[in-house]
């Protein structure tokens, strides 16, 4: 199961919000599809994200793919551990492998999103 | 229109899905792409052993007084050179020098030689072969689906496999072939491989495969051995400078712009199929070089990325990946002769931005001997 507090796009990434700033990675089920990550390429603060908008790639061994933004807003922080550990992603897709903090304008995009359950049915799809 | 092919089953499918594997559609066939993992496999392979089911390749004896001649008329290598008992790597080609397929050649006895194809193309080198024997003293047997073929790689290779066979091991050096049996099953083991290590890679009739797998994987257990998908395949082929058709190597490249030109046997008499064509190419001087990079940027370099020498485009990447031994992303790329000299600094561009990377001799790893 899926964290329950969190809250999740179509292309496999969650969100967690904590006042304005939302923390933003991929989930487990997308991390074991990709495989070993090996290389992470993430925005700069201060970049605009848009959601539902590319904001990033992630590389496994075989695969180069988009990251895409579960809510519009300016990036505050890239988790900088990800440029010499990609494989946190792996290990701790929710955790430690999370991917950039985002201060965001409008809450209200998170009912675009999907809630754990919605996720979980997604997910079992694939 | 064509009716889509429905892609073929290993004999071993059940058995990878058993274990975990992901599967995926490769060459006509239903593959494992990796089981757990791409970087845990490569490591096991480069410390401990791998097995791998390569059931996909095609196989084809020709046999008959002539067969070394037939095969010297249709490859680019000298067959009839061959101890018995000894193999190489060769290519067949086109008329116009470009390669249909890379091969291994061994000859197993006198009058017999097996031929190993590439999956992609067994079926075009099986039909170009054919073609080109008739008239000689020799028969084509294309025993590609009746036979099945399964390799053990890595430093424990010949520890696990020496008590399960007939075959003298300390006797099989690197490229030799002999007949005897695994596991009480007749089979045909080579001391080949595409991975950089020592290892084997065991013909047998494809009824056996099962049998064959599941003894290796046994005695392979406290030996660490683990099963091996293709991912872990690219890897290791590459991180050893192996060529893979498709990347490297395809109908539009001579040996000469693969860097492969000592592979064609010119001093040799024997008209062979594009000699014309070859000769001209050699005389003419490489057109392009292979060559080795390590990306001293940021990024991964993949295939079809281009290459660029400062302003002017110099090649583009033919295969790349993030080294799981080196711990660096390495590539191989088709460049101009005048940037293919070790050290020189090179770009590559990944998407949008250009990485620097550095033009390395390959291999990128050697095995310690």
């Amino acid at each position: 199961m899926v964290p329950p507090d969190l809250r999740y796009t179509k292309e496999h990434e969650w969100v967690r919000v904590d006042g304005d700033v939302a923390t933003v990675g991929i989930t487990d089920h997308a991390a074991g599809q990709l495989g070993d990550i090996v290389f992470v390429e993430l925005p700069e603060p201060g970049r605009a994200l848009v959601q539902f908008a590319a904001f990033g790639v992630i590389e496994s061994v075989k695969a180069v793919s988009d990251l895409f933004a579960p809510l519009s807003g300016e990036v505050v922080e890239a988790n900088a551990a990800l440029a010499t550990r990609p494989e946190l992603v792996n290990a701790d897709p929710y955790g430690e492998g999370w991917m950039v903090k985002v201060r965001v304008a409008d809450l209200g995009q998170l009912d675009a999103l999907l809630d754990p359950a919605g996720y979980e049915a997604l997910a079992a799809e694939a | 229109m064509k009716e889509p092919s429905v892609p073929l089953a290993t004999p071993l499918l059940e058995r990878h899905r058993a274990l975990g594997a992901r599967i995926v559609e490769f060459a006509g066939w239903l593959m494992p792409v990796q089981y757990a993992g791409i970087m845990d496999e490569h490591r096991a392979v480069r410390e401990r052993a791998g097995l791998f089911d390569l059931c996909h390749m095609g196989e084809l004896f020709v046999e008959g007084p002539e067969a070394g001649a037939a095969l010297a008329r249709a490859l680019v290598t000298d067959p009839p050179a061959l101890a018995v008992g000894r193999a190489h790597y060769s290519m067949i080609c086109a008329p116009d020098g470009g390669i249909i397929d890379d091969l291994i050649v061994y000859r197993p006895a006198e009058d017999r030689f097996l031929v190993v194809a590439n999956a992609s193309n067994a079926a075009a080198v099986s039909d170009e072969l054919a073609s080109r024997i008739h008239g000689f003293r020799a028969v084509l047997d294309d025993r590609a689906l009746a036979t099945a073929l399964v390799a053990v790689q890595g430093p424990a290779s010949a520890a696990i496999l020496e008590p399960l066979t007939t075959v003298d091991l300390a006797a099989l050096r690197y490229y030799a072939i002999a007949e005897g049996e695994v596991a009480g099953i007749p089979a045909l083991v080579a001391r080949t491989g595409y991975t950089g290590e020592d290892g084997f890679e065991v013909f047998v009739e494809t009824g056996q495969a099962g049998a064959l797998w599941d003894a290796l994987h046994e005695a392979g257990r406290p030996h660490g051995l683990v099963p091996v998908g293709l991912g872990a395949r690219d890897t290791l082929r590459l991180e050893a400078g192996m060529p893979l058709y498709g990347n490297e190597l395809d109908r539009a490249t001579t040996p000469f712009d693969a860097g492969l030109g000592r592979v064609v046997a010119l001093e040799r008499d024997t008209d062979f199929v594009g000699r014309a064509a070859l000769v001209a190419a050699r005389e003419a001087g490489p057109r392009r070089m292979l060559v080795g990079l390590v990306v001293r940027g940021r990024g991964i370099a993949r295939h079809g990325y281009a290459v660029y020498a400062g302003e002017r485009r110099s090649g583009v990447v033919t295969s790349g990946t993030m080294s799981p031994t080196l711990g660096l992303p390495i590539a191989m790329a088709s460049v101009a002769p005048a940037d293919a000299a070790p050290g020189t600094i090179l770009e590559v561009e990944i998407r949008e931005a250009r990485a620097a990377a550095e033009v390395v001799p390959l291999p990128f790893y050697r095995r310690p001997r």
